[in-house]
């Protein structure tokens, strides 16, 4: 235990000292603050839209932002450490491997965590604050579902990098499947899906469509942090399978949950068999 | 209690055969000295005592316990070959990072920073240092804990020749405080004085095993006496020839590749049996002012045992 916590804490202080955190957290802050501001811009005035309004606009632009940032932030995980020529020492170490691996992972969940934390937060608190006759518990509730459902997905995707950093053998190649995945995931899957949906002609089963969605955790994402939100017949495109998913949306935390437990125990059982 | 003990160890990579057959032990106070050329699989036996692989067959016992075990693996210090750290980190921090993984009180960094020579160097980050500090690191780290069994893999790469003296008396002392070390080395000469042991592996398999003495009896390979003539030289070969033929010797000729003249000295080679007869019978002969020995050393007998040649016919002064 104390082994993964060294990892970990070291993981944390090296996102401290390259300014990583500190850089997320900004951009977050500045996403968050710039859409609560700017979010009536489409109805022709500047100002605050509106609660649901300003979180489903973060959520839109999250869905690109986050799988990317924790793609990054992880990719070389492993592999990094192996190119650096420090895996092969830190093996000889009383440290397992899932040790290694787990304590990886708690360091950047934790930064990832962290970052997203403070720059909503931020975001949230100043917009709560300067906003005129908000409904601070409406905003407050959105937000933190907003927040969790952000490190969720962020967790995904830092547990799907390290299958990728535990599988190949140079960085270059781990951060062009970190990018195929984002690739995937964010703009091809849902394509796919309507592709998949236009071609079928309604022949497939309509009651395992909407199941469809939860092989994609920015989808399941999506829906979380819009469908909760909206009414919906504000959602368009495959999100409006969405609605028709019997499993409400604790079976989409559940999903989310599930999206980074899985690829995590994927890349702990990988690595286990990885020659050093 | 071993150090550590193999027993019949295999290991195959890609069905290829990287050790066959390897019985090889280490006790504790012990410097064994691991040599072979280049992927005679000196790497992959230690990394089957680290744990980090596991032999096809045979049995690896390590401080009593099984390889890779933490209880183990807390008491084993290892330097790897070309040694590589977080370069964003300075040497504190670093050591620091690996003492806590080790379990190791954070006391000892600044205490072992300071016996490799890095105590000026600490606090800067390690990319801004030499191949030789990243070495002393490396050293420190493989010191953490005061380990039972140290394994180190060229250790002297990078480091000047006081760092490597300096070096050497560490090993000794720990090995005098009852530490067991194995060293991977191809500077011969350099660890000739040093090691207690050695072991010469070849394409996997163990050549020979055992203390320079019983080496030197097992190579049975010649020693060179290099004689000065008191008077002139032809009376110093003809003193030769005759001595030569008195002890039975074979090569009793000047003209054969056994003896040979050389800037005004006299070289022959003699089987290590054959040694004594011929001095004492050359000394009788009281054509010799001066006589030198020598006796065959490391690196002549990793040769031998190698087999690129050997030494049946050595030139060079020694």
């Amino acid at each position: 235990m104390i082994s993964i916590w060294t990892i970990a804490r070291k993981e944390l202080s090296d996102s401290l000292r390259n300014r990583w955190l500190v850089a997320i957290a900004l951009v977050f802050a500045t996403l968050a603050l710039g859409i609560a501001w700017f979010g009536a811009a489409a109805s022709g005035q500047v100002g605050y839209a509106s609660t649901p309004a300003t979180i489903a606009s973060l959520a839109s632009l999250g869905i690109f932002l986050i799988p990317l940032i924790a793609l990054l932030l992880a990719y070389d995980a492993i592999v990094g450490e192996e190119e650096g020529g420090t895996l092969l020492l830190l093996m000889t170490y009383p440290l397992s491997r899932s040790q290694l691996l787990l304590g990886k992972f708690l360091g950047h969940g934790f930064t990832l965590a962290l970052a997203t934390l403070i720059g909503f937060g931020v975001a949230g608190i100043a917009i709560a604050v300067l906003v005129e006759g908000i409904s601070v518990a409406v905003l407050a509730a959105g937000m933190l579902q907003f927040i969790v459902s952000t490190i969720l997905l962020g967790w995904g995707f830092i547990a799907l990098a390290y299958v990728v950093s535990v599988r190949v053998s140079e960085k270059s190649i781990a951060a062009g499947l970190a990018l195929a995945i984002w690739f995937f995931f964010v703009l091809v899957f849902d394509l796919v899906l309507l592709g998949v949906l236009v071609a079928s002609e309604g022949k497939l089963s309509s009651d395992l469509l909407p199941w469809l969605l939860m092989l994609n955790p920015t989808d399941i994402y999506r829906l979380l942090n819009i469908v909760a939100f909206s009414e919906t017949s504000q959602l368009s495109g495959v999100l409006s399978l969405g609605s028709d998913l019997p499993i409400g949306a604790a079976g989409m935390w559940c999903g989310l949950v599930l999206w980074f437990a899985v690829p995590l125990g994927v890349a702990l059982l990988l690595f286990k068999n990885r020659r050093i | 209690m071993s150090c550590f003990h193999l027993e019949n160890v295999s290991y195959r990579y890609a069905k290829t055969p990287v050790l066959r057959g390897v019985d090889l032990r280490l006790e504790p106070g012990e410097i064994l000295g691991l040599f072979g050329h280049n992927g005679a699989g000196k790497t992959t036996c230690i990394k089957l005592i680290l744990g980090l692989m596991q032999p096809a067959e045979g049995q690896i016992s390590v401080l009593g316990g099984v390889p890779g075990d933490p209880q183990v693996t807390r008491h084993i210090g290892y330097l790897p070959e070309n040694v590589m750290f977080y370069p964003q980190l300075t040497g504190r921090e670093i050591l620091s990072h690996f003492a806590r993984l080790k379990g190791v009180s954070l006391g000892q960094v600044e205490e072992l920073l300071g016996q490799v020579g890095l105590a000026d160097a600490m606090d800067t980050r390690v990319k801004t240092y030499s191949k030789g500090m990243r070495q002393r690191l490396g050293l420190a780290q493989a010191l953490l804990g005061k380990p039972k069994l140290l394994m180190l893999d060229e250790p002297t790469v990078g480091l000047d020749p006081v760092a490597t003296a300096d070096l050497y008396r560490l090993l000794r002392r720990l090995r005098d405080e009852g530490t067991g070390i194995v060293l991977c080395s191809h500077v011969l000469p350099g660890v000739e004085p040093y090691i207690d042991r050695a072991a010469i592996l070849t394409e996997g398999a163990l050549q020979a095993v055992g203390d320079l003495p019983s080496l030197r009896r097992q190579a049975n390979m010649a020693i060179t006496l290099t004689l000065e003539p008191e008077g002139s030289f032809s009376d110093l070969e003809k003193a030769v020839n005759e001595a030569s033929a008195s002890v039975g010797l074979t090569t009793s000729d000047a003209s054969q590749p056994g003896v040979n003249a050389d800037k005004g000295v006299l070289r022959v080679d003699v089987r290590p049996a054959e040694k004594m007869p011929l001095i004492r019978a050359l000394l009788a002969s009281g054509e010799v002012r001066d006589m030198n020995v020598h006796q065959p050393g490391l690196e002549d007998i990793y040769m031998h045992f190698i087999g690129s040649g050997g030494l049946a016919h050595r030139g060079g002064a020694q």
